[in-house]
């Protein structure tokens, strides 16, 4: 059994529903099947085999080459194998995923990882804004399951995230972890303005204090807190920075936002 | 049998189904993770009277803990597991979350999850919050020296309590070196405990007593100072007897423990007063197991 290869084969000018391409949906369907299956793209429907070419036969194990931004919804909802990414990928990336693991080797467009519940989410570039947020209509953002993103992170990273770990090797942009519900996400670069706006619950561990902190956050005082320990131990199978980190546990404690709740947490090591 | 001068009597032990759970508490230090293992084990010696019969299974090195710092097993057993979450949710909420720098972690993860932390969490007035990491719910309660970091459930094992063995020495002396010899030689069986103050009995008990209202009794049968008028079960060269309980997480734990204890005390010998070694049971009628000293040892 080989890998299923999806090789794209033409510059895309609308944007493609790849929700139907998922391991749960493809295994046990024949290689005439999945090429007959339809895609939307645009307002139009077209098959698999009009857009890309087809190989391999082991449908757990997905490869999307020559991939692009416009490609959304990869992962949709899937419960079992893997796909990888050979390129970038567009919104809504890992949507509702229920298990298994996805990585992108490129960069990939706005709502990665929402209403994800387990599994793991592995971006080798740069991921957009809303990452693990909740889509508007919904009431929760990521719901569970890792996501990794080697580079940097946009805005609103983990708007209304209700449970799972975030964790982000480089930077991330404004209004991260706004209104969080629970859950965690940790940074290693720097975060921009307003972290942790509208928090309720969650911890945001950062590697310095942001230049901007709401007004609604207050300090208590440099802790250890054990519960750090066991985190970065979980972090050790994973492949990145995170788990070179070593095993610490002090850190200042700001807690707020006091607006909304005040019991979530921004984190600084100390 | 005789094994170095010291008789193996051909009986067995009888042994009960119980059920067991594991709690690993950590500290700061060692001293700090024994002052609550040994609190949250204090007064359980035996289910009749304490809830449960508990004990430190062993030390743990920082290695060998989740939170990467010294910390102490612990074995719970009790007859139910309605008495054992009882049981467990008092002692860890009294002993362990009280004492500075403590956490607590599940020891077993099979089984019918009992609640760790899921209550005790209520202690934080609304200020507690949970982390779910690798898979675990873990509860963060602020207390005075930071917070106390509890998993949220621990799980639960079919046990067996009540494992034994009566040390016959010369005299009081002996026995007692022999009692200290074979608890020592049994603390490095894992998943035992011997529940008993410093591992050893000296007031073995024999079903009912003339009291109606006693369940309970002295073995008078294994008592010296009234050998000479009750149907003893003492020779004239024996001064003093000590027994071993041992509740093990398995049938094979618990001969494992016995056979190393009755091992060490045979190592004594005769020579240091070991006259022989016995073991209790109700006729085979009451208990699941039996432990056949000779079928141990042999």
């Amino acid at each position: 059994m080989s890998a299923l290869i999806f090789t794209l084969q033409e510059t895309l000018h609308q944007r493609v529903d790849m929700s139907p391409l998922t391991p749960d949906i493809l295994t046990g369907k024949s290689s005439v099947e999945i090429s007959a299956m339809e895609l939307v793209c645009g307002n139009r429907r077209l098959r698999v085999d009009e857009l890309f070419t087809v190989s391999g036969d082991d449908a757990r194990v997905l490869i999307f080459k020559n991939s692009s931004g416009k490609l959304d919804r990869i992962g949709q909802a899937m419960n079992i194998g893997s796909i990888t990414v050979q390129g970038d990928a567009g919104a809504y990336l890992g949507y509702a995923m229920k298990n298994g693991a996805i990585t992108v080797h490129g960069n990939v467009g706005a709502y990665a990882a929402s209403k994800m519940t387990n599994g793991l989410l592995h971006i080798r570039g740069n991921a957009d804004d809303f990452l693990a947020a909740a889509i508007p209509g919904e009431r929760h953002g990521m719901k569970g399951g890792t996501v990794i993103v080697t580079g940097n992170a946009g805005d609103r990273t983990g708007d209304h995230m209700r449970r799972g770990q975030v964790l982000i090797e480089g930077n991330c942009g404004d209004f991260c972890a706004a209104r969080m519900l629970a859950g965690t996400i940790a940074v290693l670069g720097t975060v921009a303005r307003c972290p942790g706006f509208g928090m309720k619950r969650g911890a945001l561990l950062l590697n310095s204090l942001p230049n901007e902190l709401p007004a609604t956050f207050n300090d208590c005082g440099a802790h250890h807190l054990t519960y750090l320990t066991l985190l970065i131990k979980s972090w050790r199978s994973l492949d990145s920075k995170f788990a070179l980190l070593e095993p610490r546990s002090r850190v200042r404690r700001y807690m707020g936002d006091l607006a909304n709740a005040g019991k979530g947490e921004i984190l600084v090591w100390q | 049998m005789v094994i170095n001068g010291v008789t193996i009597d051909d009986t067995f032990a009888e042994a009960f189904g119980m059920k067991a759970t594991r709690v690993i508490v950590t500290a700061h230090n060692l001293k700090w993770a024994c002052h609550a293992a040994v609190s949250a084990t204090g007064f359980a010696t035996s289910v009749i009277a304490c809830g449960c019969e508990a004990g430190i299974e062993r030390t743990l090195e920082p290695d060998e803990t989740p939170d990467g710092r010294p910390g102490a097993s612990i074995l719970l057993f009790a007859v139910s597991g309605k008495e054992l979450a009882k049981q467990l949710e008092r002692r860890i909420g009294q002993c362990v979350l009280t004492s500075p720098t403590s956490a607590a972690f599940a020891g077993i993860s099979e089984g019918e999850p009992l609640p760790l932390g899921k209550n005790l969490r209520y202690f934080g007035d609304g200020f507690q919050s949970s982390k779910l990491i690798a898979g675990k719910r873990l509860w963060r309660v602020p207390v005075m020296d930071g917070e106390f970091l509890c998993e949220e459930t621990t799980g639960t094992a079919k046990a067996v309590g009540g494992g034994n063995f009566l040390i016959l020495a010369g005299s009081q002396t002996q026995a007692l070196a022999a009692g200290e010899a074979a608890i020592e030689a049994m603390r490095k069986i894992r998943n035992v405990i011997m529940p008993f103050p410093g591992g050893v009995v000296r007031s073995g008990s024999k079903v009912g007593s003339q009291y109606k209202t006693l369940m309970a009794s002295t073995n008078d049968a294994f008592c010296p100072t009234i050998r000479g008028i009750t149907r003893s079960e003492l020779s004239e060269d024996v001064d003093a007897v000590l027994e071993i309980v041992i509740d093990g997480l398995a049938e094979a734990d618990v001969r494992n423990a016995m056979r190393a204890g009755i091992t060490a005390v045979c190592a004594l010998g005769a020579k240091n007063g070991m006259r022989r070694i016995t073991a209790g049971n109700y006729g085979g009628k009451l208990g699941q197991f039996q432990f056949r000293l000779h079928q141990i040892m042999s």
